[in-house]
Protein backbone atom coordinates (compact mmCIF):
# COMPACT_ATOMS: atom_id res chain seq x y z
CA UNK A 1 0.00 0.00 0.00
CA UNK A 2 2.82 2.35 0.99
CA UNK A 3 4.59 1.66 -2.30
CA UNK A 4 1.38 2.36 -4.19
CA UNK A 5 0.94 5.70 -2.42
CA UNK A 6 4.58 6.63 -3.08
CA UNK A 7 4.12 5.73 -6.75
CA UNK A 8 1.05 7.97 -7.03
CA UNK A 9 2.95 10.81 -5.37
CA UNK A 10 5.81 10.48 -7.85
CA UNK A 11 3.30 10.44 -10.69
CA UNK A 12 1.68 13.64 -9.32
CA UNK A 13 5.13 15.23 -9.00
CA UNK A 14 5.84 14.37 -12.61
CA UNK A 15 2.40 15.56 -13.81
CA UNK A 16 2.81 18.90 -12.04
CA UNK A 17 6.23 19.44 -13.58
CA UNK A 18 4.78 18.60 -16.96
CA UNK A 19 1.89 21.05 -16.40
CA UNK A 20 4.34 23.72 -15.25
CA UNK A 21 6.14 23.52 -18.60
CA UNK A 22 2.96 24.89 -20.24
CA UNK A 23 2.12 27.19 -17.33
CA UNK A 24 0.16 29.94 -19.13
CA UNK A 25 -1.95 27.52 -21.16
CA UNK A 26 -2.81 25.37 -18.15
CA UNK A 27 -3.49 28.28 -15.81
CA UNK A 28 -5.77 29.83 -18.44
CA UNK A 29 -7.54 26.51 -18.78
CA UNK A 30 -8.03 26.24 -15.03
CA UNK A 31 -9.35 29.79 -14.83
CA UNK A 32 -11.91 29.32 -17.62
CA UNK A 33 -12.92 25.92 -16.29
CA UNK A 34 -13.46 27.40 -12.80
CA UNK A 35 -15.45 30.25 -14.36
CA UNK A 36 -17.78 27.83 -16.15
CA UNK A 37 -18.39 25.83 -12.97
CA UNK A 38 -18.94 29.11 -11.06
CA UNK A 39 -21.51 30.33 -13.58
CA UNK A 40 -23.42 27.05 -13.76
CA UNK A 41 -23.36 26.55 -9.97
CA UNK A 42 -24.46 30.15 -9.33
CA UNK A 43 -27.48 29.80 -11.61
CA UNK A 44 -28.29 26.42 -10.09
CA UNK A 45 -28.03 27.56 -6.46
CA UNK A 46 -29.86 30.84 -7.06
CA UNK A 47 -32.82 29.38 -8.94
CA UNK A 48 -33.17 26.43 -6.59
CA UNK A 49 -33.11 28.62 -3.45
CA UNK A 50 -35.52 31.13 -4.99
CA UNK A 51 -37.97 28.42 -5.99
CA UNK A 52 -37.89 26.93 -2.48
CA UNK A 53 -38.32 30.36 -0.90
CA UNK A 54 -41.27 31.17 -3.19
CA UNK A 55 -42.96 27.90 -2.23
CA UNK A 56 -42.58 28.66 1.48
CA UNK A 57 -43.50 32.34 1.31
CA UNK A 58 -46.51 31.91 -0.97
CA UNK A 59 -47.92 28.90 0.87
CA UNK A 60 -50.36 31.27 2.62
CA UNK A 61 -51.60 33.05 -0.51
CA UNK A 62 -55.38 32.90 -1.22
CA UNK A 63 -56.79 29.47 -2.07
CA UNK A 64 -58.68 30.70 -5.11
CA UNK A 65 -58.65 34.03 -6.94
CA UNK A 66 -61.44 34.90 -9.34
CA UNK A 67 -60.60 37.36 -12.12
CA UNK A 68 -63.13 38.74 -14.55
CA UNK A 69 -61.94 38.70 -18.14
CA UNK A 70 -63.00 41.04 -20.95
CA UNK A 71 -61.71 40.06 -24.39
CA UNK A 72 -58.93 38.01 -22.86
CA UNK A 73 -57.81 40.72 -20.47
CA UNK A 74 -58.13 41.06 -16.73
CA UNK A 75 -60.93 43.52 -15.89
CA UNK A 76 -62.66 44.91 -12.81
CA UNK A 77 -65.08 42.53 -11.14
CA UNK A 78 -68.45 43.86 -9.88
CA UNK A 79 -69.38 43.31 -6.22
CA UNK A 80 -72.51 41.53 -7.50
CA UNK A 81 -70.25 38.59 -8.44
CA UNK A 82 -69.82 37.94 -4.72
CA UNK A 83 -73.58 37.31 -4.67
CA UNK A 84 -73.38 35.17 -7.83
CA UNK A 85 -70.80 32.97 -6.16
CA UNK A 86 -73.36 32.66 -3.37
CA UNK A 87 -73.10 30.14 -0.62
CA UNK A 88 -70.94 27.54 -2.28
CA UNK A 89 -70.22 24.43 -0.26
CA UNK A 90 -66.67 24.39 1.03
CA UNK A 91 -66.09 28.13 0.59
CA UNK A 92 -65.27 29.58 3.99
CA UNK A 93 -64.75 33.19 3.07
CA UNK A 94 -65.08 35.36 -0.02
CA UNK A 95 -63.82 38.88 -0.27
CA UNK A 96 -63.24 41.46 -3.00
CA UNK A 97 -59.62 42.60 -3.27
CA UNK A 98 -58.44 46.04 -4.33
CA UNK A 99 -54.99 46.43 -5.77
CA UNK A 100 -53.29 48.04 -8.73
CA UNK A 101 -50.23 49.88 -9.95
CA UNK A 102 -49.19 53.47 -9.59
CA UNK A 103 -46.54 54.88 -11.89
CA UNK A 104 -44.48 57.62 -10.29
CA UNK A 105 -43.41 59.85 -13.20
CA UNK A 106 -40.76 61.62 -11.10
CA UNK A 107 -38.95 58.46 -10.02
CA UNK A 108 -40.05 56.52 -13.12
CA UNK A 109 -40.93 53.73 -10.72
CA UNK A 110 -43.95 51.42 -10.48
CA UNK A 111 -45.53 50.84 -7.10
CA UNK A 112 -48.01 48.12 -6.22
CA UNK A 113 -50.85 49.81 -4.37
CA UNK A 114 -53.00 47.53 -2.21
CA UNK A 115 -55.83 47.64 0.26
CA UNK A 116 -55.28 45.18 3.12
CA UNK A 117 -57.94 42.48 3.56
CA UNK A 118 -60.78 43.26 5.99
CA UNK A 119 -59.18 41.21 8.79
CA UNK A 120 -56.08 43.41 8.72
CA UNK A 121 -57.75 46.67 7.70
CA UNK A 122 -56.55 48.25 10.95
CA UNK A 123 -53.02 48.28 9.53
CA UNK A 124 -53.73 51.55 7.76
CA UNK A 125 -56.26 54.21 8.76
CA UNK A 126 -57.64 56.61 6.11
CA UNK A 127 -55.01 59.21 5.26
CA UNK A 128 -52.20 56.89 6.35
CA UNK A 129 -50.12 54.46 4.32
CA UNK A 130 -47.56 51.72 4.91
CA UNK A 131 -44.75 51.49 2.36
CA UNK A 132 -42.24 48.84 1.34
CA UNK A 133 -38.55 49.26 2.09
CA UNK A 134 -37.55 49.91 -1.54
CA UNK A 135 -40.20 52.65 -1.88
CA UNK A 136 -39.06 54.26 1.37
CA UNK A 137 -35.42 54.03 0.25
CA UNK A 138 -36.15 55.43 -3.21
CA UNK A 139 -38.16 58.40 -1.96
CA UNK A 140 -36.25 58.92 1.28
CA UNK A 141 -39.46 58.38 3.28
CA UNK A 142 -39.53 57.86 7.03
CA UNK A 143 -42.43 57.39 9.43
CA UNK A 144 -44.71 60.46 9.52
CA UNK A 145 -43.38 61.77 6.19
CA UNK A 146 -45.87 62.79 3.49
CA UNK A 147 -46.05 60.89 0.20
CA UNK A 148 -47.55 62.73 -2.77
CA UNK A 149 -49.50 61.20 -5.62
CA UNK A 150 -51.28 62.53 -8.67
CA UNK A 151 -54.79 61.16 -8.39
CA UNK A 152 -56.58 59.81 -11.49
CA UNK A 153 -59.17 62.58 -11.20
CA UNK A 154 -56.32 65.08 -11.60
CA UNK A 155 -56.36 66.33 -8.03
CA UNK A 156 -53.23 66.11 -5.87
CA UNK A 157 -53.41 63.47 -3.21
CA UNK A 158 -51.14 62.90 -0.22
CA UNK A 159 -50.87 60.44 2.64
CA UNK A 160 -48.81 60.18 5.77
CA UNK A 161 -46.46 57.23 6.13
CA UNK A 162 -47.67 55.32 9.20
CA UNK A 163 -45.01 52.63 8.98
CA UNK A 164 -42.58 50.94 6.63
CA UNK A 165 -42.21 47.21 6.02
CA UNK A 166 -39.01 45.71 7.35
CA UNK A 167 -36.16 45.24 4.93
CA UNK A 168 -36.17 41.49 5.73
CA UNK A 169 -39.48 41.13 3.88
CA UNK A 170 -38.37 42.94 0.73
CA UNK A 171 -38.79 39.89 -1.46
CA UNK A 172 -42.57 40.25 -1.11
CA UNK A 173 -43.06 43.87 -0.03
CA UNK A 174 -40.35 46.04 -1.65
CA UNK A 175 -42.70 48.04 -3.90
CA UNK A 176 -45.88 47.88 -1.79
CA UNK A 177 -47.94 50.91 -0.84
CA UNK A 178 -50.70 49.84 1.51
CA UNK A 179 -53.67 52.20 1.93
CA UNK A 180 -57.27 52.20 3.13
CA UNK A 181 -60.14 51.36 0.75
CA UNK A 182 -61.40 54.93 0.89
CA UNK A 183 -58.00 56.36 -0.13
CA UNK A 184 -57.54 53.73 -2.85
CA UNK A 185 -60.87 54.58 -4.45
CA UNK A 186 -60.10 58.33 -4.27
CA UNK A 187 -56.57 57.96 -5.70
CA UNK A 188 -57.58 55.84 -8.70
CA UNK A 189 -61.07 57.30 -9.09
CA UNK A 190 -62.08 53.66 -8.77
CA UNK A 191 -65.74 52.94 -9.59
CA UNK A 192 -67.87 52.14 -6.53
CA UNK A 193 -69.06 48.55 -6.27
CA UNK A 194 -66.12 47.18 -8.26
CA UNK A 195 -63.10 45.20 -7.15
CA UNK A 196 -59.84 44.11 -8.80
CA UNK A 197 -60.54 40.45 -8.13
CA UNK A 198 -62.16 38.17 -5.57
CA UNK A 199 -60.25 35.95 -3.14
CA UNK A 200 -61.90 32.80 -1.78
CA UNK A 201 -60.71 30.58 1.01
CA UNK A 202 -61.68 26.94 0.86
CA UNK A 203 -61.59 24.83 4.02
CA UNK A 204 -60.81 21.50 2.42
CA UNK A 205 -58.00 21.43 -0.16
CA UNK A 206 -59.64 18.38 -1.77
CA UNK A 207 -62.63 20.60 -2.63
CA UNK A 208 -60.55 23.15 -4.56
CA UNK A 209 -61.01 21.55 -7.97
CA UNK A 210 -64.78 21.21 -7.42
CA UNK A 211 -65.06 24.81 -6.33
CA UNK A 212 -63.10 25.94 -9.40
CA UNK A 213 -65.33 23.85 -11.68
CA UNK A 214 -68.50 25.27 -10.09
CA UNK A 215 -67.13 28.81 -10.41
CA UNK A 216 -66.45 28.26 -14.10
CA UNK A 217 -70.12 27.30 -14.48
CA UNK A 218 -71.51 30.19 -12.49
CA UNK A 219 -69.18 32.89 -13.80
CA UNK A 220 -68.37 31.98 -17.40
CA UNK A 221 -66.63 35.31 -18.07
CA UNK A 222 -64.14 34.77 -15.25
CA UNK A 223 -61.03 32.72 -14.71
CA UNK A 224 -59.94 31.15 -11.47
CA UNK A 225 -56.37 30.98 -10.24
CA UNK A 226 -55.78 28.27 -7.66
CA UNK A 227 -52.98 28.51 -5.12
CA UNK A 228 -51.34 25.45 -6.60
CA UNK A 229 -51.19 27.30 -9.93
CA UNK A 230 -49.49 30.25 -8.24
CA UNK A 231 -46.99 27.87 -6.68
CA UNK A 232 -46.51 26.06 -9.98
CA UNK A 233 -45.77 29.36 -11.71
CA UNK A 234 -42.92 29.92 -9.26
CA UNK A 235 -41.88 26.30 -9.42
CA UNK A 236 -41.18 26.81 -13.10
CA UNK A 237 -39.56 30.22 -12.72
CA UNK A 238 -36.13 30.39 -14.32
CA UNK A 239 -36.66 26.90 -15.59
CA UNK A 240 -33.54 25.23 -16.92
CA UNK A 241 -35.17 24.62 -20.25
CA UNK A 242 -36.46 28.14 -20.80
CA UNK A 243 -35.40 31.69 -21.39
CA UNK A 244 -32.11 33.26 -20.57
CA UNK A 245 -30.95 30.34 -18.43
CA UNK A 246 -30.93 28.19 -21.54
CA UNK A 247 -28.88 30.81 -23.40
CA UNK A 248 -26.43 31.04 -20.51
CA UNK A 249 -26.22 27.30 -20.19
CA UNK A 250 -25.80 26.58 -23.87
CA UNK A 251 -23.03 29.20 -24.10
CA UNK A 252 -21.18 27.71 -21.16
CA UNK A 253 -21.71 24.14 -22.30
CA UNK A 254 -20.55 24.95 -25.84
CA UNK A 255 -17.42 26.65 -24.54
CA UNK A 256 -16.76 23.63 -22.40
CA UNK A 257 -17.39 21.26 -25.29
CA UNK A 258 -14.80 23.15 -27.37
CA UNK A 259 -12.31 22.66 -24.54
CA UNK A 260 -13.02 19.00 -24.26
CA UNK A 261 -12.94 18.49 -28.02
CA UNK A 262 -9.66 20.33 -28.34
CA UNK A 263 -8.24 17.98 -25.76
CA UNK A 264 -9.80 14.85 -27.19
CA UNK A 265 -9.14 15.49 -30.88
CA UNK A 266 -5.44 14.99 -30.48
CA UNK A 267 -2.28 15.71 -28.59
CA UNK A 268 0.27 18.36 -29.41
CA UNK A 269 3.57 17.20 -30.91
CA UNK A 270 5.26 18.00 -27.57
CA UNK A 271 2.88 15.80 -25.63
CA UNK A 272 3.28 12.95 -28.12
CA UNK A 273 7.08 13.15 -27.92
CA UNK A 274 6.85 13.16 -24.12
CA UNK A 275 4.81 9.95 -24.16
CA UNK A 276 7.19 8.34 -26.65
CA UNK A 277 10.20 9.13 -24.46
CA UNK A 278 8.45 7.88 -21.33
CA UNK A 279 7.62 4.60 -23.05
CA UNK A 280 11.14 4.30 -24.46
CA UNK A 281 12.69 4.65 -21.00
CA UNK A 282 10.48 1.92 -19.66
CA UNK A 283 7.16 3.41 -18.53
CA UNK A 284 4.24 1.07 -18.97
CA UNK A 285 1.01 2.09 -20.77
CA UNK A 286 -0.80 1.94 -17.42
CA UNK A 287 1.65 4.41 -15.87
CA UNK A 288 1.24 6.89 -18.71
CA UNK A 289 -2.55 6.70 -18.44
CA UNK A 290 -2.36 7.05 -14.67
CA UNK A 291 -0.19 10.14 -15.01
CA UNK A 292 -2.71 11.71 -17.38
CA UNK A 293 -5.54 10.67 -15.07
CA UNK A 294 -3.87 12.69 -12.33
CA UNK A 295 -3.54 15.64 -14.67
CA UNK A 296 -7.26 15.56 -15.51
CA UNK A 297 -8.29 14.89 -11.91
CA UNK A 298 -6.15 17.69 -10.44
CA UNK A 299 -7.39 20.30 -12.92
CA UNK A 300 -11.06 19.31 -12.93
CA UNK A 301 -11.32 18.77 -9.16
CA UNK A 302 -9.64 22.09 -8.42
CA UNK A 303 -11.94 23.87 -10.90
CA UNK A 304 -15.03 22.19 -9.47
CA UNK A 305 -14.21 22.82 -5.80
CA UNK A 306 -13.13 26.44 -6.31
CA UNK A 307 -15.96 27.20 -8.78
CA UNK A 308 -18.65 25.78 -6.51
CA UNK A 309 -17.32 27.46 -3.36
CA UNK A 310 -17.14 30.83 -5.15
CA UNK A 311 -20.70 30.33 -6.47
CA UNK A 312 -21.98 29.56 -2.96
CA UNK A 313 -20.36 32.72 -1.58
CA UNK A 314 -21.69 34.75 -4.49
CA UNK A 315 -25.30 33.60 -4.11
CA UNK A 316 -25.71 33.34 -0.34
CA UNK A 317 -23.10 35.70 1.08
CA UNK A 318 -22.96 38.42 -1.57
CA UNK A 319 -26.69 38.48 -2.47
CA UNK A 320 -26.03 37.34 -6.08
CA UNK A 321 -24.54 40.71 -7.05
CA UNK A 322 -23.53 39.57 -10.52
CA UNK A 323 -27.12 38.63 -11.38
CA UNK A 324 -28.54 41.94 -10.20
CA UNK A 325 -28.16 43.86 -13.50
CA UNK A 326 -29.81 40.97 -15.36
CA UNK A 327 -32.70 40.64 -12.92
CA UNK A 328 -33.16 44.38 -12.54
CA UNK A 329 -33.87 45.02 -16.24
CA UNK A 330 -35.65 48.36 -16.43
CA UNK A 331 -37.01 48.17 -12.89
CA UNK A 332 -36.33 51.22 -10.78
CA UNK A 333 -37.29 49.51 -7.55
CA UNK A 334 -35.36 46.35 -6.87
CA UNK A 335 -35.63 44.32 -3.69
CA UNK A 336 -32.52 43.63 -1.63
CA UNK A 337 -32.87 40.10 -0.46
CA UNK A 338 -30.79 37.37 1.04
CA UNK A 339 -31.86 33.88 0.10
CA UNK A 340 -32.02 31.05 2.59
CA UNK A 341 -29.47 28.44 1.44
CA UNK A 342 -31.18 25.37 0.00
CA UNK A 343 -28.54 22.99 -1.27
CA UNK A 344 -29.68 19.96 -3.22
CA UNK A 345 -27.15 17.10 -3.14
CA UNK A 346 -28.54 15.61 -6.33
CA UNK A 347 -28.00 18.86 -8.22
CA UNK A 348 -24.42 19.10 -6.98
CA UNK A 349 -23.82 15.51 -8.04
CA UNK A 350 -25.24 16.31 -11.49
CA UNK A 351 -23.03 19.37 -11.79
CA UNK A 352 -20.02 17.31 -10.73
CA UNK A 353 -20.83 14.59 -13.22
CA UNK A 354 -21.31 16.96 -16.14
CA UNK A 355 -18.24 19.09 -15.49
CA UNK A 356 -15.58 16.79 -14.02
CA UNK A 357 -16.20 13.52 -15.89
CA UNK A 358 -16.20 14.77 -19.49
CA UNK A 359 -12.92 16.59 -18.90
CA UNK A 360 -11.25 13.64 -17.23
CA UNK A 361 -12.41 11.37 -20.07
CA UNK A 362 -11.27 13.85 -22.70
CA UNK A 363 -7.77 13.82 -21.20
CA UNK A 364 -7.45 10.08 -20.87
CA UNK A 365 -8.83 8.82 -24.21
CA UNK A 366 -6.26 10.40 -26.61
CA UNK A 367 -3.44 9.50 -24.22
CA UNK A 368 -4.60 5.91 -24.22
CA UNK A 369 -4.54 5.92 -28.03
CA UNK A 370 -1.01 7.35 -28.08
CA UNK A 371 0.24 5.15 -25.25
CA UNK A 372 -0.71 1.84 -26.91
CA UNK A 373 1.21 2.63 -30.09
CA UNK A 374 4.87 1.98 -30.66
CA UNK A 375 7.18 4.54 -28.94
CA UNK A 376 9.22 4.97 -32.06
CA UNK A 377 6.29 5.91 -34.28
CA UNK A 378 4.86 8.18 -31.54
CA UNK A 379 8.17 10.07 -31.28
CA UNK A 380 8.42 10.40 -35.05
CA UNK A 381 4.83 11.85 -35.03
CA UNK B 1 6.68 18.93 4.79
CA UNK B 2 5.65 20.69 1.58
CA UNK B 3 8.97 20.28 -0.18
CA UNK B 4 7.46 18.02 -2.82
CA UNK B 5 5.09 19.35 -5.48
CA UNK B 6 2.67 16.48 -4.87
CA UNK B 7 2.41 17.40 -1.18
CA UNK B 8 1.69 21.01 -2.02
CA UNK B 9 -0.90 20.04 -4.67
CA UNK B 10 -2.66 17.57 -2.37
CA UNK B 11 -2.65 20.10 0.48
CA UNK B 12 -4.20 22.68 -1.84
CA UNK B 13 -6.84 20.20 -2.99
CA UNK B 14 -7.51 19.31 0.64
CA UNK B 15 -7.96 22.99 1.46
CA UNK B 16 -10.33 23.48 -1.49
CA UNK B 17 -12.23 20.36 -0.42
CA UNK B 18 -12.41 21.71 3.14
CA UNK B 19 -13.85 25.01 1.88
CA UNK B 20 -16.34 23.05 -0.24
CA UNK B 21 -17.50 21.09 2.82
CA UNK B 22 -17.58 24.30 4.85
CA UNK B 23 -20.23 25.69 2.48
CA UNK B 24 -22.59 22.90 3.64
CA UNK B 25 -21.98 23.77 7.29
CA UNK B 26 -22.48 27.44 6.46
CA UNK B 27 -25.74 26.61 4.64
CA UNK B 28 -27.10 24.89 7.74
CA UNK B 29 -26.02 27.78 9.96
CA UNK B 30 -27.52 30.38 7.60
CA UNK B 31 -30.78 28.42 7.42
CA UNK B 32 -31.09 28.81 11.18
CA UNK B 33 -30.11 32.49 11.05
CA UNK B 34 -32.50 33.42 8.26
CA UNK B 35 -35.42 31.22 9.33
CA UNK B 36 -37.14 34.01 11.35
CA UNK B 37 -37.00 36.32 8.32
CA UNK B 38 -38.58 33.64 6.18
CA UNK B 39 -41.35 33.11 8.75
CA UNK B 40 -41.92 36.88 8.87
CA UNK B 41 -42.17 37.02 5.07
CA UNK B 42 -44.59 34.09 4.97
CA UNK B 43 -46.78 35.67 7.66
CA UNK B 44 -46.84 39.00 5.86
CA UNK B 45 -47.73 37.30 2.57
CA UNK B 46 -50.56 35.37 4.25
CA UNK B 47 -51.85 38.41 6.17
CA UNK B 48 -51.97 40.66 3.11
CA UNK B 49 -53.02 37.81 0.76
CA UNK B 50 -49.99 38.43 -1.47
CA UNK B 51 -49.69 36.19 -4.49
CA UNK B 52 -46.30 37.03 -5.96
CA UNK B 53 -42.66 37.77 -5.27
CA UNK B 54 -41.51 41.31 -5.89
CA UNK B 55 -38.75 40.33 -8.33
CA UNK B 56 -39.43 42.48 -11.39
CA UNK B 57 -41.28 45.75 -10.92
CA UNK B 58 -40.87 46.98 -14.48
CA UNK B 59 -44.10 45.61 -15.96
CA UNK B 60 -47.35 44.38 -14.42
CA UNK B 61 -47.16 40.94 -15.98
CA UNK B 62 -43.70 40.39 -14.51
CA UNK B 63 -44.54 41.96 -11.13
CA UNK B 64 -47.50 39.62 -10.66
CA UNK B 65 -46.43 36.60 -12.66
CA UNK B 66 -49.18 34.34 -11.44
CA UNK B 67 -51.96 36.89 -12.01
CA UNK B 68 -51.08 37.94 -15.54
CA UNK B 69 -53.30 37.04 -18.45
CA UNK B 70 -51.64 35.64 -21.54
CA UNK B 71 -52.09 38.88 -23.51
CA UNK B 72 -50.64 41.27 -20.97
CA UNK B 73 -47.11 40.96 -22.32
CA UNK B 74 -48.37 42.40 -25.61
CA UNK B 75 -50.33 45.16 -23.98
CA UNK B 76 -49.63 48.22 -26.10
CA UNK B 77 -51.35 47.51 -29.41
CA UNK B 78 -52.47 44.46 -31.41
CA UNK B 79 -49.11 43.69 -33.03
CA UNK B 80 -46.98 44.90 -30.11
CA UNK B 81 -43.89 42.92 -29.23
CA UNK B 82 -43.08 41.94 -25.70
CA UNK B 83 -40.19 44.23 -24.86
CA UNK B 84 -39.40 44.28 -21.15
CA UNK B 85 -36.03 42.68 -20.35
CA UNK B 86 -37.43 40.45 -17.62
CA UNK B 87 -39.87 39.02 -20.16
CA UNK B 88 -36.94 37.04 -21.53
CA UNK B 89 -36.18 35.63 -18.08
CA UNK B 90 -39.58 34.29 -17.18
CA UNK B 91 -42.39 32.46 -18.89
CA UNK B 92 -46.15 33.04 -18.75
CA UNK B 93 -48.06 31.54 -15.80
CA UNK B 94 -47.80 27.76 -15.93
CA UNK B 95 -51.56 27.23 -15.79
CA UNK B 96 -52.12 29.30 -18.92
CA UNK B 97 -49.66 27.46 -21.10
CA UNK B 98 -50.73 24.06 -19.83
CA UNK B 99 -54.42 24.81 -20.41
CA UNK B 100 -53.76 25.85 -23.97
CA UNK B 101 -51.93 22.63 -24.68
CA UNK B 102 -54.83 20.69 -23.20
CA UNK B 103 -57.45 22.51 -25.20
CA UNK B 104 -55.45 21.85 -28.32
CA UNK B 105 -55.58 18.12 -27.76
CA UNK B 106 -59.18 18.02 -26.60
CA UNK B 107 -60.63 19.85 -29.54
CA UNK B 108 -63.29 17.87 -31.43
CA UNK B 109 -63.24 19.94 -34.60
CA UNK B 110 -60.23 19.14 -36.79
CA UNK B 111 -58.16 22.12 -37.88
Amino acid sequence: MRTWIEKQKYLIDFTLSSLARRKVKNLGLLLIYTGIVFLLASVMLFTHALRREAAKVLAGSPDVIVQRMVAGRHDLIPASYLGKIGAMRGVQKKEGRLWGYYYDPLRKANYTVMVPPAATAALVAPGRIAVGAAVARGLGLTVNAEMYFQSYSGKPFSSTVANTFSSESELVSADLVLMSEEDFRTLFDYPAGQYTDIALSVANPQELRNVAAKLAGRLPDSRTILREEVLRTYESIFNWREGIVLVLLSGAVLAFAIFALEKASGLSADEKREIGILKAIGWETGDVILMKFWEGALISLTAFLLGYTAAYLHVFRLSSVLFEPVLKGWSVLYPRFELVPEVDGFQIATLFFFTVFPYAMATIVPIWRAAITDPDSVMRG
Amino acid sequence: MFARKSHRALAFLGLAGGLFLLTFADAIWLQGQRAPELVGESELAARLELTDLCLFTEARYTRHLSQADIHSAFQDHPVALEHFPSGSLVTPPRALTIDHANLDRKTKIPD
